[in-house]
């Protein structure tokens, strides 16, 4: 008992000299930051002008794994063609997997490791990141931070996105051809704007081609939880849906719609593989390396300014994944058809008036479009969406 | 030969000790194949995870910082544990005492001076969690209820407080329409005392609480006598629904500081998430650490560090976070085979075709088979 008192005290003992060792290496490096981590940085600066062949670090987190077949890899895979482009000799790809972004503390100690390996920009690739994103902007003027999907930004802080509602509202259309029961399943993640744009857009796409079909949503309030979107799904197809369509970041939806032998139509990213090939029909997708290029590239150049992003699919940030075999020849032609109107109108087309709400009052008259303000701020659904009890 | 499984009269000090330490070694090994199969390579992926978690000043704030939610909540969760009251509900009473921390931050005035702030909702924090515990106490106090269930359900009740709070009751009007709560005021935030918040003053203050209350009390005592045996805690004049319920109502109380702390240190913003798993991660330190609060500060930074390092480990090498939380599951694993080792141990006996070999090679003509088996083994 005596030694395993004396142990631990030992070990208690190691521990306070640990935390005193690291609290004054800590705060030698507070005080240093008041006024020699300045030159400190500048002169790296000069260094790295000096010598271009300095490789630029780049941060990355993501809140889930990248390989998830969704969100995270559109993004993953992104940075790759992006890194790939300007170059795999000037960039240093720092990616943290699997940040909560609803956990504050974790985003923000994952944002500060990447700070401290020296990240010269930092990319928060969720919008649960937003806030903890820009309080560790304000700490750290120096390094550059970019938020996907939010609507903060500051010198150093910019915030990007892309309007995932034209090919939503192209795979709308799919659906609404699709269904025979006239009842669509729209595994839904989170109560905000970006979520109600797409069901949305989505539903409007639907009732284009086929006004008698409904749009049924089920709210999971996750972006990334397989299990939770898959009994989602099932619901939906209990309930009568025989085209299932998904806001969430994994594949588990397009999973269900294999199995009940329904319809999926995807999200994120192409995600048709051999498992799901009776079910997946198409998917509104990201492109993110054509955006990230942008910004890699004006890393390397100095040219980096901050700013708010929100690219279309004219701009290749966002498209229609190519339609498989189940979707029928005349449809995909139907579909195919409509790309050049929308990338020439991108949003006005999608959300062109006359837009009722599903309570009937009208939102946009016709002759008019849903301005940008109103599309950022959209907590309503049209006429066709109804929310599953 | 045949296996017999024996209790062991004392589980002495070193030996106990180095049992500890094997496991560990043995889940690091486990790991360290793990990962060699996966083709990477463990001793730099182990030397990342240390750099990435002790190796720089950030990252032992970063590691601190994970570790002083995780610390209180243990030390909460000890008391209930001391009383063999199973409260796994420390996530649930972190949520609560948030809830309440960000109530009581948004009555007072704009104008309140800081030390009000964090005292006012310190103490809401507090009754926060103590009461959401007294719930299970109660009903487990009275009618005997099962706490374990009790408690594990109740996180997920508080959880959907917390997002009834965010989308309908508190949704801040100002979020443009996102469905979130408004964040804590600026004088509500915690100040940092060497790059961490001072959340890690009151971890260590509710140590030195916990450990005194626990061992040098009166009451501390009557936990414990609670803890072994109820009825003779009960013959020796304690009253142990007493006893029971206001342990249990510390508990939760302590518990819900943790919810304080980390809103106030690092979110600012409730949010369903604000336990972050630290009220399940907990039960794993508290138990580790034999519910002794001095050394919940080592398990907790090690638990932290883990997860910390994880990240310097992924920055690295490229090898994917979750293969911390294999090693953080094989080192449990091997904590809890090590504990039974302590209090157990393996006889090897010999089963009769091995007496009989035995008989032959001595030669004798006679089987003794009175003589009990493997007793010159054992």
């Amino acid at each position: 008992m005596r030694i395993r008192k004396i142990l631990t005290l030992a070990l208690a003992m190691m521990l306070v000299l640990g935390l005193v060792a690291g609290c004054a290496q800590s705060s030698a490096t507070t005080t240093a930051a008041a006024g020699e981590t300045t030159t400190a940085a500048a002169a790296e600066t000069t260094t790295a002008a000096a010598a271009p062949a300095e490789k630029i670090k780049v941060g990355v987190i993501y809140i889930s794994p990248k390989n998830d077949g969704g969100w995270s890899q559109a993004h993953a895979d992104g940075f790759a063609a992006a890194v790939a482009a300007v170059g795999a000799d000037k960039i240093d790809l720092k990616e943290i997997e699997n940040v909560n972004d609803a956990d504050a503390q974790q985003t923000e100690t994952a944002l500060n490791q990447l700070v401290a390996d020296g990240c010269q920009i930092v990319f928060a690739t969720s919008f649960g990141y937003m806030e903890t994103t820009a309080k560790v902007a304000s700490e750290n003027p120096d390094v550059k931070f970019e938020h996907c999907s939010g609507y903060m930004s500051a010198d150093n802080f910019a915030n990007y996105f892309a309007q995932i509602e034209q090919p939503r509202f192209l795979a709308g259309i799919v659906a609404g051809r699709m269904t025979k029961s006239n009842t669509i399943g729209y595994v839904a993640a989170m109560q905000i704007p970006e979520v109600y744009r797409g069901i949305n857009a989505f539903t409007l796409g639907v009732r284009s081609v086929n006004p008698d079909a409904v749009v049924k949503v089920t709210w999971t309030n996750t972006w990334f939880n397989p299990q939770l979107e898959k009994e989602a799904a099932i619901s939906l197809i209990d309930s009568g849906a025989d085209v299932l369509a998904q806001h969430q970041d994994s594949t588990a939806v397009q999973q269900a719609a294999q199995e009940k032998g329904v319809f999926g139509i995807g999200y994120d990213n192409p995600m048709y593989s051999e498992a799901i090939k009776d079910a997946y029909l198409t998917a509104p997708v990201f492109k993110w390396g054509a955006y990230y290029e942008q910004r890699l590239a004006a890393m390397l150049d100095s040219s980096w300014t901050t700013g708010a992003y929100w690219g279309g699919m004219n701009d290749g940030v966002v498209a229609l994944d190519t339609m498989t075999a189940l979707v029928p020849a005349d449809v995909q032609t139907e579909v195919n058809a409509l790309v050049d109107t929308m990338k020439a109108k991108g949003n006005d087309f999608v959300f062109a008036g006359p837009i009722n709400d599903n309570t009937g009052a009208e939102r946009v008259a016709a002759g008019s479009s849903l301005s940008a303000d109103d599309q950022f701020a959209m907590d309503w659904f049209v006429e066709g969406v109804v929310e599953a009890k | 030969m045949r296996l017999r499984i024996a209790k062991k009269e004392t589980a002495g000090g070193w030996r106990a000790a180095a049992i500890r330490i094997i496991s560990v070694l043995v889940a690091l090994l486990f790991s360290g194949l793990i990962m060699a199969a996966m083709g990477f390579d463990p001793i730099a992926a182990y030397l990342a995870i240390a750099k990435g978690s002790f190796g720089s000043a950030r990252g032992l704030i970063n590691t601190v910082t994970v570790a002083i939610p995780l610390l209180i909540v243990a030390l909460g969760l000890s008391i209930s544990f001391s009383m063999r009251f199973w409260n796994i509900g420390g996530e649930g009473q972190m949520v609560m005492g948030a809830i309440f921390a960000t109530y009581a931050a948004h009555q007072l005035p704009e104008t309140t001076p800081a030390v009000l702030y964090w005292v006012t909702m310190a103490l809401a924090a507090m009754i926060g969690g103590g009461l959401y515990a007294l719930i299970p106490g109660l009903f487990r106090a009275y009618s005997g209820t099962n706490e374990t269930l009790f408690t594990l359900m109740l996180n997920y009740v508080a959880i959907k407080v917390a997002v009834f709070l965010r989308l309908v009751l508190w949704k801040d009007p100002a979020a443009k329409g996102f469905p979130q709560i408004k964040a804590i005021p600026e004088a509500a935030h915690l100040p940092k005392i060497f790059g961490v918040h001072i959340g890690w003053i009151i971890a260590l203050v509710v140590t030195v609480f916990v450990a005194i209350y626990l061992k040098y009390t009166k009451r501390g005592y009557e936990t414990r006598v609670v803890g072994e045996s109820e009825r003779t805690a009960h013959y020796a004049g304690i009253n142990v629904r007493r006893v029971l319920v206001g342990g249990v109502a510390l508990s939760g109380a302590i518990v819900g500081l943790a919810g304080f702390a980390k809103l106030s240190g690092v979110s600012h913003v409730l949010s369903e998430s604000i336990g972050g798993g630290n009220g399940f991660s907990a039960v794993i330190v508290a138990w580790l650490a034999q519910l002794n609060a001095p050394v919940m500060i080592l398990i907790a930074l090690l638990f932290a560090a883990m997860e910390q390092g994880a990240m310097g480990m992924e920055l690295a090498l490229k090898i994917p976070v979750s293969v911390s939380d294999v090693i953080k599951g094989l080192i449990l694993f091997s904590a809890l085979a090590s504990e039974f080792f302590i209090s157990y141990h393996v006889v090897i006996e010999k089963g009769p075709r091995a007496l009989l070999r035995q008989y032959r090679r001595s030669g004798r003509k006679e089987l003794q088979a009175d003589t009990p088996e493997g007793e010159d083994q054992a």
